[in-house]
């Protein structure tokens, strides 16, 4: 595996968005912007795990990406529906 | 091709990192929501162009990553708006100054 100067741009980029969602994750005021946060989060991780399938030059992690967003979509829904369930 | 592919990938962190910045920026939640949904989706779609372009024989499993991002981020995001409104989140307003 060699980094040309493109990937590592891609990678400091991604890497710096997920530390800026972990930063509004961290200092977030309400449990909203908590969820928000970690909604976000996990669609930057699927990216950035299908930029690893490039980079290892394995598709075997686009399973993985997609599994990944499964399983945050599924989690951010039960999400919503707590906080409307427990309001009513 | 290879070019364009970089291009693409470029273009696509670069809005993943927007995104993120617009989330920590924003004033509210539904601004954040909106800021964290939009340029984040668009992003992560031009990524997988990039990677597209790049790998042209993983086309499959990329487009069934993008139309999954494409119908799941919008529908994640409006419920949880839909839940903030119900649970009764105040929208953010500007304040005026009387100067």
């Amino acid at each position: 595996m060699t980094l040309n100067l493109v990937n590592v741009v891609v990678v400091a980029l991604l890497s710096a968005a997920a530390v800026l969602a972990l930063v509004r994750m961290w200092i977030g005021p309400y449990t909203p912007d908590r969820i928000v946060a970690t909604d976000t989060l996990a669609v930057i991780a699927t990216a950035a795990i299908v930029v690893c399938a490039m980079l290892f030059d394995s598709p075997f992690y686009l399973d993985v990406a997609l599994l990944y967003g499964v399983l945050a979509f599924v989690g951010v829904v039960a999400l919503a529906r707590v906080i409307e369930a427990k309001q009513s | 091709m290879s070019i364009i592919g970089d291009v693409f990938l470029i273009i696509g962190a670069v809005f993943c990192f927007l995104g993120a910045l617009g989330l920590l920026r924003m004033p509210d939640v539904y601004n954040r929501i909106q800021a964290g949904t939009k340029a984040v989706t668009l992003g992560s779609l031009s990524l997988l162009i990039g990677v597209g372009l790049h790998h042209p024989d993983w086309w499959a499993k990329l487009l069934i990553v993008g139309i999954f991002i494409l119908l799941t981020n919008p529908i994640g995001s409006s419920s949880l708006a839909r839940a903030f409104q119900h649970a009764g989140v105040i929208a953010w307003k500007k304040e005026r100054s009387e100067s």
